[in-house]
């Protein structure tokens, strides 16, 4: 496998497998993964529902429930450090410290009967050594940093709108300066208007505190806007991974090529797209070969099979297709 | 559309199988041994209530005296003793349960059909007359059951009808509860909607849509009140406004007790056991029977 | 003139709340010619869904009229309101709560048939529904299962096919596609073409999402807090915006490919509340050429060259 030594790598996830055990049947949610996140990178994680996208974050803050999930195997390492083994304690100081993660329902992930610079706050003194005024005072400076006056610290989550909630999460996520941030779908929830200021935020924040970020969501137009490198996911396994153009302008899985042609072009509007057929295969009944082989037009025998192995097309750029081990094989869309 | 395979097979929807939702909700709820004990009690217990006139005779086991084998300890002979009477403790709490088992539900009934048309009209149609049903609720809500059952009974007259008809009463306001919050939460689903979009009239609607989607929490509640009516039922028979003596029931029976319970203390024990694996019994199928049903699960 | 099904002329919908007057719907006039489909496109909260339901009448609108092929559906009686539901019908945004859960895919579809009397010998309808389940693409064998068997994609294809059962001239799609993933999505919205060009249906398609109602309707018209700001054919919307709404919209939208430099407008400042709105333009607040003017009163529709209107006064003034 192709190394970078210059950069330094603030987060890698190898071989990462987690299965769920829900009423006696195994769900098979994230198969093999292997991930590295380089500082001040953005990556995004793009994936259909259930694709496990969010269970490899969860498992990257050791946040999988368990019960039912299980992590079978696999390494986490953040900083240098495998956390896999880690005590509870001191992954708690991990969590915050290093890596931080925002969700997608800015207010679920509130407390309702605390005021939204108490929450902040308490995020400064689970982690620093300050005093409670000390860390309301800094609530407030972060609270600015995200945007939002300084007065309205003592507000109720409730009292602000779903843009300036996720600004408030985004502030506690930061508040201890992590070195990497998990945005689970952070502004799915939102209106366009709202999520574009909201991007902005997040690159602006991303760039002033020189963090690492995983990306998730499910909207191609957000990875191009945001993120640095791209990886996509498929019934639990990445198909293909490589920097923004890699993946954008020289797309080689023929998954990747499907999401692209499902979207309606907003530059030429064509009579009738053209989606992937079928649905997503059952994760509690994965198919032997690969998993998108049921859907894919280049499907041949050997991918009903076995199982595809990773192609390296570049020190970059990884597809997992077995086509490519036929001489010449290349998908329909082309380079641009 | 392929026309052939309509005709050729006489017809596709018996074709295909319903996968019953019984046999799911069965499934679910056999994986609850607690809940699994208590159905086979219930089940005991029902089948007791029902063939205690085959099992027993009446006049001559149940009622008739016996006064030369008085207040005997359990033995072989006497599974539980006898009373003051010489009864036999075993079969009275046998023959107990039907008067029980049929006030607790026969009132039950009687809360649920009542209680469930209130609760759907104040669910569905709103505004003043949920109000006026609700208030209504409250009030009655609030005043001790086993008060309002003992000014029911005192008012009506002591008989086993009339400690239902209290019983009953007593149960509405719980079940017109339950019902009007599971339509509200049914009535805003866009299934009703897409009903009313396709020109149902409201009564098709509630019947069709509304009332089968609130039919879990409503069952759940049948068997908890139904243990919970048993034992009002048997609170108001030991203060002896309810079924009246000498036919066994299990409050009166425990009142017969009441003046032994130093001496003798297995005369009151067996139909306080009696009342309490009832009640327990029925709570299990409840508990069983909401993590059934329960609409999280499914899915 | 164009064969015009739907005239909706000054329709409101007012709710009262403890606060105040929530103005859902304010004023909204336009037409829909048959066989076309007209996007609504607008925010969370700018009443679009309302819009939608109220012109089918499952909200009971405040004032104004909807002349759905003439006949003003805002003031039919009960009965005939439940006749004139067989040429509206509407599909759902949520595949999950659109379908009822204890209903199997036959006992849903057959509703609409036998509700509306239109088929009566149970061979018949069970004919129809296998014939409406094979136009969207539901398999013959899913005929006995219930919702919780089945995907998003597939719940959302009940839900047409009962819209279809009966079928109608106008379907109000309220965001169909927005609770799916992509793949289906574009399942679901080629569907939705296909079964316009056969059968001629005439659509008004709610959605936020502006590259799907770009794929899809013929005209678009955009709503911010109850009221229409813009309204024009798609490509002329999308070419030429003309109201500083419908721009801040357009480039706030995430385009999946690389561009470098994208110039975007970032709005700032609040967003006015619906309740009891003050007698001034309703974007003024987050509007960067805010005048005197748009404090003053509200901006009404007007035409600006032919088939574009825009409610803006700078707009009109010609900037």
């Amino acid at each position: 496998m192709p190394e970078k030594n210059e950069i330094k790598k603030v987060l890698e996830i190898k071989n990462l497998t987690v299965r769920f055990d829900v009423d006696g049947e195994v769900v098979r949610a994230v198969n093999n993964v292997n991930l590295s996140l380089n500082a001040g990178q953005t990556l995004g994680l793009v994936g259909e529902t259930g694709a496990g996208k969010t269970t490899t974050a969860l498992a990257a803050l050791r946040l999988v429930p368990d019960p039912p999930g299980i992590i079978e195997s696999g390494e986490i390492i953040i900083n240098d450090k495998n956390i896999m083994d880690l005590p509870v304690q001191k992954m708690q100081k991990i969590r915050g410290d290093e890596i931080s993660m925002i969700f997608q329902d800015p207010m679920t992930s509130l407390d309702p009967v605390q005021t939204v610079g108490d929450q902040i706050a308490e995020s400064f003194l689970l982690h620093l050594d300050i005093s409670r005024q000390e860390a309301v005072e800094k609530a407030k400076d972060m609270l600015e940093t995200v945007g939002i006056p300084r007065e309205r610290a003592n507000e109720y989550p409730h009292q602000f709108s779903g843009g300036m909630r996720q600004r408030v999460v985004i502030a506690i996520a930061l508040a201890c300066n992590p070195s990497i941030l998990i945005a689970d779908e952070p502004t799915t929830a939102l209106d366009v208007t709202i999520q574009a200021q909201v991007l902005e935020l997040m690159k602006d924040l991303k760039a002033q505190y020189n963090m690492a970020m995983i990306m998730i969501t499910h909207d191609l137009g957000i990875i191009a806007e945001v993120c640095d490198d791209v990886a996509v996911m498929y019934a639990g396994r990445i198909v293909e991974q490589g920097t923004l153009k890699d993946v954008f302008n020289h797309t080689r899985h023929p998954y990747t090529e499907g999401l692209f042609n499902s979207l309606p072009n907003i530059n030429c509007r064509v009579e009738e797209l053209t989606p992937i057929p079928g649905q997503m295969p059952d994760p509690t009944n994965l198919p032997k070969g690969c998993a998108f082989a049921p859907r894919c037009r280049y499907a041949t025998e050997a991918c009903k099979e076995k199982q595809p192995e990773e192609h390296w097309i570049s020190d970059t750029h990884m597809v997992a297709c077995t086509a490519y081990e036929q001489e010449g094989f290349h998908i329909e869309r082309g380079d641009r | 559309m392929n026309q052939n395979t309509v005709s050729s097979s006489e017809s596709v929807t018996k074709k295909y199988k319903k996968r019953s939702q019984f046999a799911e909700i069965w499934r679910r709820f056999k994986q609850n041994k607690g809940a699994m004990v208590g159905l086979f009690v219930v089940f005991v217990i029902i089948f007791i209530a029902v063939f205690a006139d085959v099992l027993f005779d009446y006049d001559t086991q149940v009622t008739a005296m016996d006064i030369a084998n008085r207040m005997k300890e359990p033995c072989m002979e006497h599974l539980f003793g006898t009373d003051e009477m010489g009864r036999d403790i075993f079969i009275r709490v046998l023959y107990g349960s039907r008067a029980s088992l049929s006030v607790g539900a026969m009132a039950t009934l009687i809360g649920l059909i009542v209680g469930m048309t209130l609760g759907c009209i104040a669910g569905y149609f709103g505004g003043a007359i949920e109000d006026v049903i609700m208030r209504a609720t409250d009030i009655c809500g609030s005043i001790p059951h086993i008060l309002m059952g003992i000014a029911i009974v005192s008012a009506l007259g002591v008989s086993t009808m009339n400690l239902i008809l209290a019983l009953g009463f007593t149960s509405i306001s719980s079940f017109v509860r339950i019902t009007r919050a599971a339509v509200l939460t049914v009535r805003n689903q866009e299934y009703v909607e897409a009903g009313r979009a396709i020109g149902q009239s409201e009564a098709k609607i509630i019947f069709s849509h509304i009332l089968p989607n609130c039919l879990s929490p409503i069952i759940v509640q049948v068997t908890l009140r139904i243990a919970s009516a048993i034992v009002a039922a048997s609170s108001l028979s030991f203060l002896g406004l309810g079924v009246k003596p000498p036919s066994p029931e299990w409050g009166a029976l425990l009142s017969a007790g009441r003046t032994y319970v130093r001496t003798k203390p297995y005369m009151t024990l067996f139909p306080g056991l009696a009342i309490m694996v009832t009640v327990l019994a029925f709570n299990l199928v409840g508990d069983g029977l909401r993590d059934a049903l329960d609409p999280k699960l499914r899915k | 003139m164009a064969d015009t099904l739907l005239r909706v002329e000054h329709l409101n919908k007012y709710f009262s709340t403890p606060k105040g007057t929530l103005h859902a719907v304010d004023d909204v006039s336009f037409t829909l010619e048959r066989g076309k489909t007209l996007g609504i496109v607008g925010e969370s909260g700018c009443g679009k869904s309302t819009l939608g339901r109220t012109i089918l009448r499952l909200i009971e609108p405040t004032s104004g009229s909807v002349f759905f092929e003439g006949i003003d559906v805002a003031r039919l009686g009960r009965t005939q309101l439940r006749k004139a539901r067989k040429d509206m019908q509407i599909i759902f945004q949520d595949p999950f709560s659109s379908v009822d859960p204890r209903k199997t895919i036959f006992e849903t579809i057959s509703e609409s048939i036998t509700t509306q009397h239109l088929i009566q010998s149970r061979e018949k309808i069970e004919e129809r529904v296998l014939e409406l389940m094979d136009t969207v693409g539901l398999s013959e064998r899913l005929i006995n299962t219930y919702p919780h068997e089945l995907d998003g994609g597939r719940r959302q294809r009940i839900g047409i096919a009962r819209a279809l059962a009966m079928d109608p001239k106008f379907i109000v799609c309220d965001e169909p596609v927005s609770a799916l993933d992509v793949s289906i999505q574009a399942q679901i919205l080629n569907l939705l073409r296909k079964l316009q060009k056969e059968k001629g249906i005439t659509y008004m398609f709610i959605t936020h999402d502006l590259a799907v109602v770009h794929h899809l309707a013929d005209e678009i018209a955009v709503m911010y807090l109850g009221r229409i700001v813009e309204k024009a054919p798609s490509e002329e919307l999308f070419k030429n915006p003309l109201h500083p709404y419908t721009k801040a919209l357009l480039s706030a939208i995430p385009i999946p490919e690389i561009i470098e430099n994208r110039k975007r407008i970032i709005l700032r400042g609040e967003i006015t509340s619906p309740i009891d709105p003050p007698n001034e333009c309703r974007f003024a607040k987050r509007c960067e050429f805010c005048t005197e003017e748009c404090r003053r009163k509200e901006p009404e529709l007007i035409e600006v060259t032919p088939g574009h209107f825009v409610a803006c006064c700078e707009v009109r003034k010609g900037h």
